[in-house]
């Protein structure tokens, strides 16, 4: 047999723990509790699988250890039941699984239906979205406290309290563990895959963490909304959606330069791009209307770069087409803005200068907005006025790369 | 659960109602009233006479004060309330939506603290 060492048994443990928490949720309803034995299962799982080896099907093992903490313990609370405000009425306590055939039936493990139920759960529309994402990530994920919290630059002192502020009010309004009826789907839907998405952003474009943290939140996310398309494959918009973060997350690589600098999508090295992750994220958008969403939209946008031979071969008319698209799903600025960079390639730099200049009073508090019509400005030869802009931007972050990158086009306009 | 509705609403707007609006509106309610019955959900509702007919009372350092009007001046006023009893939030916030003015006015829905759990644990 081989050395099981306390690493293995953490990361087996971290693969299963949130399908597992799931379960525990769906049966127990009280997010301490489960959170408890969950805990207690990994210590049980250290101490007998370096000895024992891991077991074949470790979810298992885990998920009855956990099973069985849970009623040793509700057992010992069963006089003090009365004081606990816990979300199961009493009478569900008293029978919470004892029995063998009961524990068999309320302990099947359906661990897919489980994590959706828990995905809805925390991504409630009850919930503010901070909560929706620490929640998703501490109950979901295979991150650690002090992780979730370093990637979003809090304390984890200040995001415990955040988790437990959630979790009571998800025990306290009673917000449910249950899968919305289809008929739901189109408002309860939309918040799951928002925090999905910004889950992965702030992987992809936060700008303070540690590197390897921000791989990490980007993997999570595509694995999330794996998890989820796998279970509800109809769904056309978090088919889009994945295929969004992983078209993406195959730039990760060719996105900066050794030192860190970000390099613009035109003068990527394509050979660094990920092919498979690119060719599965084609083989999502097919048969897909490419207008079903906005997450579509956009992965129909990344698509078209993804697929470009060079940046001349980009097929912007397409681009351009689609962002029109996407600005009837979703009227914003920021998609306004985005949008000129494919009106300028097609209709020319004078007519995405215009169309920019007319954002300009939503926008004036918006780096990319002044580094946008720098770059128009530039190129149409109106020096002194990109330098304006130049400087407007410089004026606008604090993020080192990021002023190196608008000093050297600044240095340009001299 | 024990859930409240609670119903705000614009009262100048409402006072603007024709009568046949005011009837219309008072028919919905009664329908409403109604469905929660049926699915054996209600437990309580009152309306509330408009804030004009408000009073506030504070008590400082044992001195009453009294003062006309509500406690706050806000756009929407509360105007009534439902108290249900529902599975779950989903099944409240369901309720909610059906209550003919939150297509004008905003709707909250509060759980009810049981008593059982005043006390700090």
């Amino acid at each position: 047999m081989s050395q099981v060492t306390s690493e293995a048994v953490e990361r087996v443990f971290r693969a299963e723990s949130g399908a597992i928490l799931a379960t525990l949720l769906r049966v127990l309803k009280d997010f301490d509790l489960a959170e408890e034995v969950l805990q207690d299962s990994l210590v049980a799982a250290m101490e007998t699988w370096p000895r024992g080896g891991i077991p074949d099907n470790p979810g298992a093992w885990l998920t009855t250890t956990a099973r069985n903490r849970a009623i040793d313990r509700r057992r010992k609370n069963q006089n003090t039941v009365r004081v606990m405000p816990l979300l199961v009425p009493e009478e569900e306590i008293a029978e919470a699984p004892c029995g063998e055939d009961a524990v068999n039936t309320a302990w099947s493990t359906d661990f897919g239906d489980d994590r959706l139920r828990l995905i809805f759960t925390c991504c409630h529309p009850s919930l503010n979205r901070d909560a929706q994402i620490a929640l998703t990530l501490k109950t979901l994920g295979g991150l650690q406290t002090e992780e979730i919290a370093r990637a979003f630059l809090l304390t984890p002192a200040s995001l415990a309290q955040r988790l437990v502020r959630a979790k009571r009010k998800i025990r306290e309004a009673g917000i449910p563990y249950r899968i919305p009826e289809a008929d739901e789907l189109g408002e309860r839907l939309p918040p799951v895959l928002h925090v999905l998405y910004l889950i992965f952003n702030e992987g992809y474009v936060g700008t303070t963490s540690a590197d390897l943290l921000r791989e990490d939140l980007c993997q999570e996310a595509i694995r999330l909304t794996r998890v989820l398309h796998a279970l509800m494959p109809g769904e056309a918009e978090l088919r889009g959606l994945l295929a969004l973060l992983l078209f993406q997350n195959a730039r990760r690589l060719a996105r900066t330069s050794e030192s860190g600098d970000p390099i613009l999508l035109e003068d990527q090295d394509r050979s660094r791009w990920n092919r498979a992750e690119i060719e599965e994220a084609k083989q999502l958008l097919q048969g897909l209307d490419s207008r079903a969403g906005p997450y579509t939209v956009q992965a129909a946008i990344a698509g078209c770069h993804s697929t470009a031979r060079s940046a001349k071969d980009t097929d912007w008319a397409q681009i351009l087409k689609l962002y029109d698209a996407l600005w009837k799903l979703h009227p914003t600025d920021v998609v306004a803005l985005n949008r000129t960079v494919a009106l300028a390639q097609v209709h020319g730099w004078e007519r995405a200068l215009k169309e920019t200049d007319a954002l300009e009073t939503r926008l004036r508090h918006y780096l990319y907005f002044h580094s946008t019509r720098a770059d128009f400005l530039r190129r149409l030869g109106r020096t002194g006025e990109a330098r304006r802009a130049y400087e407007t931007a410089l004026g606008l972050t604090k993020n080192e790369s990021e002023l190196r990158f608008l000093r050297s086009r600044l240095e340009e306009c001299e | 659960m024990k859930y409240m509705i609670l119903i705000h609403g614009d009262e100048s707007q409402e006072a603007q109602m024709t009568e046949a609006e005011g009837m219309q509106l008072m028919t919905e309610y009664m329908k409403f009233g109604e469905e929660l019955e049926k699915a054996g959900a209600y437990l309580g509702s009152e309306r509330l006479r408009p804030v004009s007919t408000a009073t506030t009372v504070r008590v400082r350092e044992g001195k009453t004060l009294t003062t006309d009007g509500p406690f706050a001046e806000t756009k929407e006023q509360l105007g009534g309330y439902y108290l249900i009893e529902a599975p779950s939030l989903d099944q409240a916030l369901e309720w909610a939506a059906k209550v003919p003015s939150a297509r004008t006015g905003s709707v909250e829905v509060r759980p009810i603290w049981p008593e059982d759990e005043y006390l700090p644990q």
